[in-house]
């Protein structure tokens, strides 16, 4: 049973809302840029997709205390999720049965970090020990948008906001909810960027996915969400509906912590769970928004997997991390959104930075801006635990 | 709705004490959860290097799965047991280990080893590696254990035929206090799956 | 030379937990990774930290460590020669 998506946000280093992002896409407009938000010291050899906005700037465009204890990736997730409901013309969350489910990887760890040695001295910024667990940035989030009902969080790792998707989509399905609030949101941190670091999977350049040639990832930030809305609501309130969740599925590539198996067995059995879903054929899809994070590894486990699925008709795939850098347990909301933009307005968003076909198959990506009749989108999002995330959106 | 479904096996591991189906099968004193953990695995005749890789959470909810698992696979073939998974401080105990790594700039070397466990689902993921389980998994981050959720998801994933049988586990581990309660769903056994019988485990 | 092989041998323990491994248990030909020691790509990355970290020896490429990790033996020359502490 497909699922309405009624409304969308986003909030990126390309963009502060769909519009903004769509520009961006089409005017092949990279985020990715030195970092100045925070001090590291990294600053000079690594390129973020970083939004260009203070925390105080965030906090004032949400109308929020100046006392507030928002952390940043609490204060994005409420940007993007007060978007998608405007952007659904919801008049009142709680009319219908609603619910949140929100996918970080680093929840309040950006403030943590900044604060973690003067808690015990400094009152002033003891506040921010509550808004640490991820639970508490979800929370906030849903107090942003008035929402009353379920509120829960997804972790699991790169694929957390295909999986909010995927269950938010089943609570509709099952009947549990009539409209669910789904994405993700991650903040950048000292954390993650030192994290990526030691596993010496970030690129010092541009990151450049299915290269022969890629050197790893950008990392970046951001914050995406659908609203998610069962027909019943649809046909009362005569909803415009943008796209429909069509087919997901989740699989564990049972390989490595860290890294993805040589063929990519999640990756190909997590897209043919989505298949059988949306009761489609590879043949069928028009897109590929690959999760391609432009790390040795992903490119070819993904590529391979690919290849296993669609054989020697590959659809036009591209991954859109050289615009916004990886963005984490947000990366699948964001891709969501540009997936739909990619239906709503029949057009494929190119994968930049691409020279050189990797050696060990013949694929190529998408290179340039292209117009076409755009049906079917498949949207992938793997996370480190081997947990490997498929959606297929659909125009109809 | 879900009558039709049973818990056919459960574990526990709290306080010291490992126990699986309601008898203890090993009781220790005055020791720290490492020493615990490292005969709890020999008790269940565990042989797997990497179990001593893992962080604390890893380790934890491993080894409640270990239990139950070690008995119901079947390596010949595909296992279709989907993983379901939750607790309340995500991968925190780890995150401390790894954030006192970082904040000395004098004494700088962050651990890749101990970065790649300030995630909570990879404890899930080493569970699917050990028992090659390419099946779905989540892992949720709650206040407390919520066993009307647990119940409601296992059973839409069993009824919606997307699993043969579903391993669900709350695993809670910061700073030395823990508690695993894990329990494998499927047609056959004689404890109802409902929310009541979960809570009764849970709390027993 | 000897001392160095012996350090790194009860190092590599220590920070790859390899539990009920004893320092007379790694020959200095083993092969580390593959069928060796049975070490994967992290524990890679955490030999590139213990070369910093113990002999102040940064590597760039993590595709570097590839022929230095080979055994003791290749370890072990590659620090004498290129230690910094």
């Amino acid at each position: 049973m497909k699922v309405a998506i009624t409304g969308m946000g986003i909030i990126s280093s390309i963009g502060n809302t769909v519009e903004e992002n769509f520009h961006s896409l089409v005017s092949l407009k990279t985020g990715l840029s030195t970092i100045s938000n925070i001090e590291t010291i990294h600053k000079d050899i690594i390129k973020v997709g970083e939004i260009k906005l203070t925390n105080e700037q965030l906090a004032k465009q949400l109308n929020l205390p100046s006392d507030n204890n928002y952390s940043r990736t609490a204060l994005l997730g409420a940007i993007a999720a007060k978007q998608a409901v405007e952007n659904a013309k919801i008049s009142d969350m709680n009319a219908y049965k609603s619910g949140l489910i929100s996918a970080t990887s680093v929840g309040g760890m950006d403030m943590t970090e900044k604060y973690y040695y003067e808690y015990f001295e400094n009152e002033a910024c003891q506040k921010y020990i509550t808004s640490h667990d991820i639970g508490d940035n979800s929370q906030k989030i849903a107090n942003c948008i008035g929402l009353k009902g379920m509120v829960t969080t997804i972790s699991t790792a790169c694929s957390s906001a295909a999986n909010a998707i995927m269950l938010g989509a089943r609570l509709i399905q099952s009947g549990e909810l009539d409209r669910v609030v789904v994405g993700g949101t991650d903040a950048l941190a000292k954390f993650t960027i030192n994290g990526f670091k030691t596993l010496m999977i970030l690129s010092d350049d541009y990151n450049a996915p299915f290269d022969n040639n890629r050197k790893g990832l950008n990392l970046g930030e951001a914050a995406a969400f659908l609203v998610l809305e069962s027909e019943t609501i649809v046909k009362k309130e005569n909803r415009e509906v943008l796209a429909y969740v069509t087919g997901f599925g989740n699989a564990n590539d049972a390989f490595h912590q860290t890294a993805s198996s040589e063929n990519g067995d999640g990756a190909f059995l997590a897209m043919n769970k989505a298949f059988k879903m949306a009761k489609i054929q590879p043949g069928e899809i028009d897109y590929i928004n690959a999760h391609g994070t432009a790390t040795p590894n992903n490119d070819l486990s993904e590529g391979r997997a690919i290849i296993r699925i669609f054989g020697e008709n590959v659809p036009d795939f591209s991954s859109t991390k050289p615009f916004t850098g990886h963005t984490l347990a947000a990366a699948a909301g964001i891709e969501a959104v540009y997936s739909i933009l990619a239906i709503q307005n029949n057009i494929i968003f190119p994968n930049l930075n691409f020279k050189t076909n990797m050696e060990e198959f013949n694929l190529t990506p998408q290179l340039t801006l292209k117009e076409k009749e755009i049906h079917h989108v498949l949207s992938n999002s793997f996370g480190f635990g081997g947990n490997c995330s498929t959606l297929i959106f659909s125009k109809n | 709705m879900t009558t039709n479904y049973h818990i056919s096996s459960y574990c526990k591991i709290e306080n010291n004490t490992l126990q699986l189906n309601g008898a203890t099968v090993l009781e220790m004193n005055d020791v720290l959860f490492p020493e615990f953990i490292k005969n709890a695995s020999k008790t269940i005749g565990l042989e797997y290097p990497k179990f001593f890789k893992m962080d604390n959470l890893s380790k934890l909810a491993f080894l409640g799965a270990e239990a139950i698992l070690k008995d119901n696979i079947d390596l010949e073939n595909e296992n279709d047991i989907a993983l379901v998974f939750a607790n309340k401080s995500s991968s925190l105990d780890t995150d401390v280990k790894y954030q006192d790594s970082i904040s000395d700039s004098e004494n700088y070397f962050p651990s890749p080893a101990v970065f790649v466990y300030t995630l909570p689902n990879i404890c899930v993921g080493e569970i699917s590696i050990k028992h090659q389980l390419k099946t779905e998994n989540a892992f949720f981050v709650f206040d407390d254990f919520k066993p009307d959720f647990m119940s409601n998801y296992a059973s839409y994933l069993l009824e919606s035929g997307k699993t043969q049988k579903v391993l669900c586990g709350w695993v809670e581990y910061y700073k030395n206090e823990y508690k695993a309660f894990v329990y494998l769903v499927e047609k056959s056994g004689t404890i109802a799956h409902d929310k009541q019988n979960i809570q009764t485990l849970y709390n027993q | 030379m000897e001392a160095l092989k012996q350090e790194l041998k009860s190092k590599i323990i220590e920070v790859l937990n390899l539990e009920d491994i004893a320092i007379e248990d790694i020959n200095d030909n083993d092969p580390l990774f593959g069928d060796g020691l049975g070490l994967d790509s992290i524990d890679a990355l955490e030999l590139i930290v213990l070369l910093d970290k113990e002999y102040g020896i940064r590597l760039a490429d993590p595709k570097q460590g590839k022929a230095i990790f080979e055994s003791i033996e290749t370890m072990a020359a590659y620090i004498a020669e290129n230690r910094t502490k």
